[in-house]
């Protein structure tokens, strides 16, 4: 018995040391390998006499036991330590930038185009679009603007031939004859697109964009109209409540037409919507005349409705705050960045128009 | 339209305040687009007299002048003006005051040494004529006692601009706007209490209009004034034109002129002695010319309106009037011309000739008929009055006769257009006070128009004035009812938005430039388009509708980089034309890469893009709209305007549709031409109008869920091929083998050069063979892999590399 606690005392002690790896593995060996000092103790158990035989087998085991215990639990401390010791070592400087990326973003005026879309979607009108260069009939003539009449002068336009047969689309407007030429009513339809004007200054540019709305049933009335642009309105600019003034004026393709102001005001340099005591037009509309429904064989005894215009860009400068109107089409890739919107960022029903 | 509050109280009765008039205006459709005060600073000009007069020690031309200027104050005043001399009664102008002409505010100021203390002023100086000719010469008997007072009459109203829309004009005139303004109720229309002139004498000159074809003088009247002084006009007169921003010339001319403001009826003044016989109204005849009172010459066509005698053209009907006629000072004998020309005939003719006069603005968009006579008594009234003379009686020629429109009018029909009611008699007494002449009926009224009002010809018209009277504020909110019938887009709207969004998501800056062009970039770019050039441009750099979106794209991607920013992508999407008529154009998504990848970054190694980025970026692109790149074919057959060796075009399906895509390089020329300064420029262009869109909905389109949990193997082969042959194509050969086992072809090498034959290349290529029904032999492995090796080098040449 003495024998076999010497072994343990000597074998404890010595594994208190500061080991290696090997050398744990080389006590190991010399305990537990073929010859070892505890496996030979067990191969002597037979001739133990019988009487002491239990006893020593179970000091034995229990010797064995704690020494194996012993070992394994030296040996996970140093593996311990090895790692925690390698992953010291791994430590970098997380403040280092990340891999680069990329980001790409969308012009306001096609976020913009999304946004009202979105917002007419809610209410059922549908998008159509046209062709950007168009005839003149279908720009002006149909339009109950014909040839040699003084409303051609409120449109600057951009001619494609000498006989000012085609041309570049100076509204979205035609795109309301394009539609109820090809379908029958009722209609309810936004046609956003380009829209081209000789006239090029600090707020006027060659080409900008518009939509038009058209609404054709049995039964609208101006009620509805000022209902549709009251609601767009509240929605677009996303607030509460909204000043908004109905203006008689004239369009030849609309009577009786109207030119609409919000109300707003300056507050620190910014532009605020819905407040104050000033007025900004910002669009025009009126109910279709009956020589355009004429003109498109709808009956305007049967049906009437409404149509409106509204500039694009402009609505987007008034919304996101940009003074240049040029600065759109300038391509200014700092500029794109500074106003462009994230991809991810679709205008919604569900999720709002804007984060 | 430039009226004055004033002006306007000369045929409204009212005590309103003006804001209350700005409002009311712009709430009845004439808006007020701006008010000026025109007399703020006018009350510092003051009647002064020149005390002495010294040559300038200078200068020879200009002269120091002592100038009393009132209360005994004696100013020093350097002058340039011939007429400048002692005892002259003339306009001083003191430091501080704003000279109305070219609105510069006046300084004490050294001129050539000596110190000037403000200014004499010409009439031209103030606004008060074309007079530049010396400084204003004040009559002595009328001024002499006022010396130190205000130049001018004080007036508090100011001058308020309306923008007048092209259907009213009857608001043209001050009259007019004074009637609308009763209508809707804000104070009363005062009677037209014109004199009218009494005459016993015939108006001896004739006139007559050739009845023929497009004939664009309906109606001439005329009043012969004899023995006239044209003169100086009164001071009410001149303070009226002044008050509206006109130059006061003469008082015949200031007559014609304020019968067309106040009543906006156009009249004409010729000398009666320059008409040789009398006036024929006629049409042109093509190659007469005539000298026109702008001091242009013009050269007719056929059939222009002229008003003309024996000897020619006088004058251009309506539009504008002759040298050869004109009054002047000395006239003696003044004819009054008052007639109706057709607004067609006349808007044909001044566009043809560009001529724009105030005549022919009015003209063009509708004259009263009836007002010939009305206008003709009011200015040979006034001439008389200043002038003296006699007039003769009002002849009228006419070759036809003006009726009232008639219009029948259902009330109900107001109430369906505008969603809400108002009163019969509310109705009534609009209408008539906007001067129509109303009959009822049993369901309807049955109106006449007044002859003033040519825009209203039917039903809706009347709703307008209704509702325009009314005021649009009684109009209800109908608020509108969520419910969708029919998809917001269709299909080719949903792929244009998905498009856009899923190339901006790749780093592309999303532009929108121009449909226009410099031929100069678009000619790089259209290839075989034909080049469509705008009749009228902006400038000689947006002459042409773009044949490519490349056209603008490299322009401002090559302004981009010379503001210093080295890597950038920008897309847009939009129009790209092919042919000058509707429809003729296509929807591409075009996008441009400059510079490098990972520039200056601590971790990953920088390079230039290059064509396999631009190529990631279009097939991701397609792949996320739906399209199946197993199915894309590519090859190498690309524009002009792309590196011939480093570009290529994308079909969805092999041999099936137009290319959906091109991508590559930019041509070095290109870059070289335009000096565009970058290490690498590649770019894509993805035609919508070529992408098939898909038969079914999303929705339809999932396939049964099926994968394989069967043993999978990688092999890897390595071929030697001619360096012509595509990797595409020994993809496709091995991927059409078996598509059942074979999957996830993978090319992992390609390599040429050392222990590689010439004009060959080894391409390593990795792939998975697994089946969907059990596990592979090694046998069944062997036998595919076998037919792998023995596919591809019989139907491409290569040889497996041992």
């Amino acid at each position: 018995m003495s024998e076999i606690k010497n072994i343990r005392d000597q074998f404890k002690s010595k594994l208190e040391n500061d080991l290696s790896i090997d050398q744990i593995n080389e006590i190991k060996t010399e305990l537990f390998g073929k010859n070892g000092l505890i496996s030979s103790k067990f191969k002597t158990i037979g001739s133990i006499p019988e009487i002491d035989r239990k006893k020593f087998a179970s000091d034995l085991n229990e010797v064995k036991d704690e020494l194996q215990n012993l070992i394994t639990s030296k040996i996970s401390e140093i593996e311990g330590k090895k790692i925690n010791e390698k992953l010291e070592k791994e430590k970098v400087d997380i403040t280092l930038p990340e891999r680069p990326f990329v980001r790409g973003k969308v012009h306001p005026v096609s976020q913009t185009i999304d946004e009202i879309s979105s917002i007419f979607s809610e209410i059922g009108f549908s998008v159509e679009e046209g062709p950007d260069v168009e005839n003149e009939y279908n720009n002006f003539t149909a339009l109950n603007t014909p040839d040699n009449h003084p409303a051609r002068d409120m449109h600057d336009t951009f001619y494609l031939d000498e006989n000012k047969e085609v041309l570049l689309r100076t509204h979205t407007s035609p795109v309301q004859i394009r539609t109820m030429l090809k379908d029958n009513p009722p209609f309810k339809i936004i046609a956003p697109g380009r829209t081209y004007r000789s006239d090029s200054d600090q707020t006027h540019a060659p080409m900008f964009h518009q939509v038009e709305g058209l609404h054709i049933d049995t039964n609208i009335n101006m009620g509805h109209l000022k209902g549709c642009l009251n609601y767009f309105i509240k929605e677009f600019f996303e607030v509460e409540k909204i000043k908004m003034r109905f203006r008689p004026s004239h369009f030849p393709f609309t009577e009786p037409s109207a030119e609409v102001d919000i109300g707003y005001e300056i507050k620190d340099g910014k532009i605020i919507i819905g407040e104050g005591d000033k007025w900004l037009e910002i669009l025009g509309c009126g109910m279709v005349h009956p020589n355009v429904l004429r003109n498109v064989k709808v009956d305007p005894s049967k049906y009437q409705g409404y149509a409106f215009g509204i500039g694009i860009d402009r609505l987007a400068m008034l919304k996101y705050g940009i003074n240049d109107l040029r600065a759109f089409f300038d391509c200014d890739y700092r500029w794109l960045n500074h106003f462009g919107f994230d991809p991810l960022d679709v205008p919604s029903n569900y999720r709002g128009l804007s984060r | 339209m430039k009226i004055t509050y004033d002006w306007l109280k000369d045929h409204l009765k009212i005590s309103a305040n003006e804001d209350k008039l700005l409002e009311k205006l712009t709430d009845i459709g004439l808006e007020v687009e701006s008010i000026e005060n025109l007399s703020e600073g006018l009350d510092l000009f003051k009647i002064a007299k020149i005390l002495k007069t010294e040559k300038h020690p200078n200068a020879d031309r200009l002269k120091v002048c002592d100038v009393h200027v009132g209360n005994k104050e004696i100013k020093k005043v350097v002058c340039g003006a011939a007429n400048a001399r002692e005892g002259l009664l003339t306009v001083y102008a003191p430091p501080g005051a704003i000279i109305p002409k070219n609105k510069t505010k006046l300084v004490v100021a050294k001129i050539r040494d000596v110190t000037s203390y403000g200014m004499l002023c010409s009439e031209s100086e103030l606004n008060l004529s074309n007079e530049s000719d010396g400084i204003i010469e004040l009559s002595s008997s009328k001024y002499a006692k006022n010396i130190g007072k205000s130049y001018f009459s004080k007036s508090s109203s100011n001058l308020i601009d309306l923008s007048i829309t092209p259907n009213r004009p009857d608001c043209l005139g001050v009259r007019g706007i004074a009637r609308d303004l009763s209508a809707a109720g804000f104070g009363n229309l005062k009677p037209q209490k014109d004199k009218k002139i009494k005459s016993y004498k015939k108006q001896t000159l004739k006139v007559k209009i050739i009845k023929e074809k497009n004939q664009g003088c309906l109606s001439f009247g005329s009043c012969l004034i004899t023995n006239v002084k044209n003169t100086e006009s009164p001071q009410w007169l001149k303070d009226k034109l002044i008050s509206i921003g006109q130059k006061p010339i003469s008082a015949i001319v200031d007559v014609t002129n304020y019968v067309m403001i106040d009543i906006n009826r156009p009249l004409h003044a010729y000398d009666a002695d320059k008409i040789d016989k009398g006036i024929i109204v006629r049409n042109s005849k093509s190659g007469e010319e005539f000298t026109a009172l702008d001091n242009k010459n013009y050269k007719l066509d056929n059939g222009m309106c002229v008003i003309s005698d024996n000897k020619g053209v006088l004058g251009l009907g309506g539009i504008i009037g002759g040298t050869r006629s004109g009054t002047e000072l000395d006239t003696k004998n003044v004819l009054l011309e008052s007639a109706y020309f057709d607004p067609r005939s006349i808007r044909k003719t001044a566009k043809k000739l560009n001529i724009d006069t105030d005549a022919k603005f009015r003209f063009e968009r509708g004259i009263d008929q009836l007002s010939i006579e009305d206008g003709l008594n009011k200015a040979a009234f006034l001439i008389k009055e200043i002038c003296g003379g006699e007039t003769s009686k009002i002849d009228i020629q006419k070759i036809e006769s003006f009726k009232n429109k008639v219009i029948k009018f259902e009330p109900k029909t107001f109430e369906k257009v505008t969603g809400f009611k108002i009163s019969n008699q509310e109705m009534i007494i609009i209408l008539e006070k906007l001067g129509f002449k109303l009959k009822k009926e049993k369901k309807f009224f049955k109106l006449s128009v007044p002859s003033w009002r040519p825009d209203i010809v039917q039903e809706i018209d009347i709703v307008e004035e209704l509702v325009r009277i009314s005021g649009y504020e009684k109009i209800k909110i109908e608020n509108p009812i969520k419910e969708r019938l029919k998809n917001t887009l269709n299909s080719t709207q949903k792929l244009f938005h998905f498009l856009q969004r899923a190339v901006a998501s790749k780093g592309y800056l999303e532009a929108i430039t121009w449909s226009f062009t410099d031929s100069k970039y678009n000619d790089h770019f259209k290839e075989a388009n034909k080049e469509i050039k705008i009749v009228n441009p902006i400038s000689s750099e947006l002459q042409v509708l773009r044949n490519s979106i490349f056209s603008n794209l490299v322009m401002y991607i090559s302004k981009n980089l010379d503001r210093g920013i080295k890597d950038l992508s920008i897309f847009e999407i939009g129009p790209i034309f092919y042919g000058s008529q509707p429809g003729e154009q296509n929807t591409v998504v075009c996008g441009l890469s400059a510079g490098k990848k990972s520039r200056l970054s601590w971790i990953e190694k920088e390079r230039n893009i290059d064509i396999f980025d631009i190529k990631r970026d279009v097939i991701q692109t397609l792949v996320e709209a739906g399209y199946d790149t197993e199915k894309f074919y590519i090859d190498d057959k690309s524009p002009n305007y792309y590196h011939p060796g480093k570009s290529g075009r994308i079909f969805l399906n092999k041999g099936k549709d137009k290319a959906a895509a091109y991508f590559g390089e930019i041509h070095p020329n290109i870059l070289k031409t335009l000096d565009i300064k970058t290490e690498s420029l590649v770019g894509f262009e993805i035609f919508l109008d070529n992408l098939k869109l898909p038969k079914k909905p999303l929705k339809d389109q999932k396939t049964k869920y099926s994968v394989s949990d069967f043993q999978k193997s990688e092999r890897d082969f390595a071929f030697i091929v001619d360096k012509k042959i595509s990797v595409q194509d020994i993809v496709s050969v091995i991927s059409n083998i078996d598509k059942n086992l074979i999957s996830n072809i993978k090319v992992f090498d390609v390599y040429e050069g050392e222990n590689i034959p010439e004009n060959q290349k080894s391409v390593a290529i990795s792939v998975t063979i697994q089946s969907l029904e059990k596990t592979l032999t090694d046998n069944d492995l062997e036998k595919t892999n076998n037919l792998i090796i023995e596919t591809v080098e019989n139907k491409t040449g290569a040889k497996i590399r041992s």
